[in-house]
């Protein structure tokens, strides 16, 4: 536990005192908060368009949850920019030591690899809730002055939908970092594997086969969808933790393999 | 404390140790000699169990490197080649660190940390950030992160590499005052080094160990014999042959005179002292001795030598 610990509290002094968690931060913080406000612009203007068309044509307008498409359309957006921004401090994890050397000194102290995987990577969910929790201010606001106000619920749902697929993101992205000592080559890896399991579900067919189903499966945007819909499943919840259980898993057996070691 | 026992490590084809044995006794400093590439690095990081060896097994402290590594983690200090130095922390922040993860209790931190501090010189620089400190500190930082937490068995590999003179008779009076106390294992490819730090060298080339033995053995056991230099004045001719008839004496050369002295070198077999004799010999003759001294092959000859011959035996065999 302690060794835990001082992994944990290492590895976010390590992360910030490097300038890219700061320039992550306030990338993701000006990207978030632009795109709520387009998103939010957009929705008052469609909700206008159409309370004006049903003045027009004298009809009650089909019932359309404004507050909701905010939510997904801020959620939607929340995702694509993880993906980006992910690879970006997951990269130097395990890589960073490596090159620097201090590896040898992880792997000679009396540490056990649970005990350094799961350090780092709490530090990294630390992290990702370093992000995630100012962004609250954006859902205070739509609850605050939205009419009708959103469920929330539904903004609950969506922030652990966030949370899970961050955490699956970042499970992959230390792995990667154990595969070698230089972080360029784990940053632009990362974010490779991300675009591919983002997109895969286009490469399935329509049928529904096996082979078809078991990629869309792996599509990790179709997890996600439900959950900025507001809706939890715990299909979805499993799909995120055995992703993130993979990837240490695949982080310790990458550390036990020592092929690297030079 | 430290037992090595037919350690071989393969990286894919490359053999980089093969079938290396050696034993190092409680409170011995021992000097690891090689070439680059000869492996030493590796053997290192197989006793502090950083990777595991292809074949052999090791046990320090007590117990097997490969089935209780935790046990022996606990006990060695290990000191890489390249510092492994946090370079954002301060150097109180990474001691504090590093005595954390080597299981330091936590009431005890603070004093081990003066404790390091002061032995390793670095008491006025607890709260400066490592990346802005001098390679030789760098190197202390080190070396007092291998000692934070007592080990019985240190593991130094090329405490000295990349410092300036000064600096490296800093290095090593600070590792000859850790003998005793602890069990040393240090690796150099700078043959001063051992002699003045090593109790027992072992030399490794290409992977195997040549020879293991202490420096003054090595050095008379190897060079099975003196170099004599004698300064003479009057006709040298028939000198030579003169001092041949003495049954140790190997060969005779005369140099080039200088200042009507004739300087001669003598080279002799066996560990039997004959200076005597040859001063005998000289005054006999009717020439007049002016110096008689003894030149000891240095470990830096025997080396050149050991890896030479080493090389020489492999083509034959191959
Ligand atoms: N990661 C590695 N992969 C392949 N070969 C290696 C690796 N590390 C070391 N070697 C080789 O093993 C041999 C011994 O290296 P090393 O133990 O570092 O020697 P030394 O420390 O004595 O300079 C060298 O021939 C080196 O090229
Ligand atoms: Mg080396």
């Amino acid at each position: 536990m302690r060794n835990y610990l001082a992994i944990v509290t290492k590895e976010l002094r390590t992360l910030f005192v490097s300038p890219i968690a700061y320039v992550v931060l306030a990338v993701f913080f000006a990207i978030t908060g632009y795109f709520f406000y387009i998103i939010l612009g957009n929705v008052i203007e469609f909700v206008m368009q159409r309370a004006f068309q049903s003045q027009q044509f004298g009809a009650a307008p089909p019932p359309f949850d404004a507050p909701a498409a905010v939510i997904r359309g801020f959620f939607g957006i929340l995702s694509t920019i993880l993906l980006f921004l992910i690879p970006m401090i997951t990269m130097g994890i395990f890589a960073e030591e490596k090159k620097r050397g201090t590896i040898e000194l992880l792997f000679t102290s009396p540490l056990t690899h649970l005990q350094l995987i799961l350090g780092k990577f709490t530090a990294l969910i630390l992290f990702l809730l370093v992000m995630l929790v100012p962004t609250i201010v954006n859902s205070i606001l739509l609850y605050l002055l939205s009419e009708p106000a959103p469920r929330l619920v539904t903004m609950l749902v969506g922030y652990l939908g966030a949370f899970l697929l961050g955490g699956a993101l970042l499970a992959v992205g230390v792995f990667i970092s154990s595969l070698t000592e230089n972080q360029i080559v784990a940053a632009v890896l990362t974010f490779g594997t991300f675009l591919i399991l983002w997109v895969i579900d286009a490469t399935a067919g329509t049928g529904s086969t096996i082979t078809n189903e078991t990629i869309r499966y792996l599509s990790i945007l179709n997890h996600y969808e439900d959950f900025t819909k507001g809706v939890l499943d715990s299909q979805h919840v499993i799909f995120y933790l055995s992703f993130i259980f993979l990837g240490l898993f695949l982080t310790s057996v990458s550390l036990d393999s020592g092929k690297w070691r030079g | 404390m430290i037992q090595a026992e037919h350690l071989t490590k393969r990286y894919g084809f490359t053999t980089a140790i093969q079938d290396v044995s050696f034993e190092v006794r409680k409170g011995e400093i021992l000097g690891f000699l090689g070439p680059n590439g000869a492996g030493k690095t590796t053997t290192m990081r197989i006793l502090a169990g950083f990777f595991p060896a292809t074949e052999g097994r090791a046990i320090v402290a007590g117990f097997d490197v490969f089935e209780k590594p935790l046990e022996v983690k606990k006990r060695v200090g290990y000191m890489p080649e390249h510092p492994p130095l946090y370079e954002e922390m301060s150097v109180d922040a990474y001691l504090r660190f590093v005595a954390t993860i080597k299981g330091v209790d936590r009431d005890k931190i603070d004093s081990r940390l003066g404790d390091v501090k002061a032995r390793c010189g670095l008491a006025e620089e607890g709260s400066r950030l490592i990346k802005h400190l001098s390679k030789g500190y760098k190197q202390r930082v080190g070396l007092a992160q291998a000692l934070i937490h007592e080990p019985e068995v240190l593991i130094l590999d090329e405490p000295t590499i990349g410092l300036d003179p000064k600096q490296i008779i800093e290095v090593r009076e600070l590792i000859r005052g850790l003998a005793g106390d602890h069990t040393v294992i240090l690796s150099t490819h700078i043959l001063p080094e051992v002699s003045m730090t090593c109790e027992r060298v072992i030399i490794i080339n290409n992977g195997k160990i040549v020879v293991m033995d202490t420096p003054e053995n090595l050095t008379s056991q190897l060079s099975g014999g003196e170099r004599i230099e004698l300064d003479i004045v009057g006709p040298v001719e028939n000198l030579p042959a003169l001092l041949r008839e003495i049954p140790q004496v190997k060969n005779v050369s005369l140099g080039e005179p200088q200042n009507a002295r004739q300087p001669v070198l003598v080279e002799t077999e066996g560990s039997a002292d004959v200076r005597h004799l040859i001063a005998r010999k000289v005054i006999e003759s009717g020439l007049d001795l002016y110096r008689l001294s003894t030149q000891t092959m240095t470990l830096e000859e025997i080396f050149v030598k050991l890896t030479t011959e080493e090389e020489t035996q492999e083509e034959e065999t191959e």
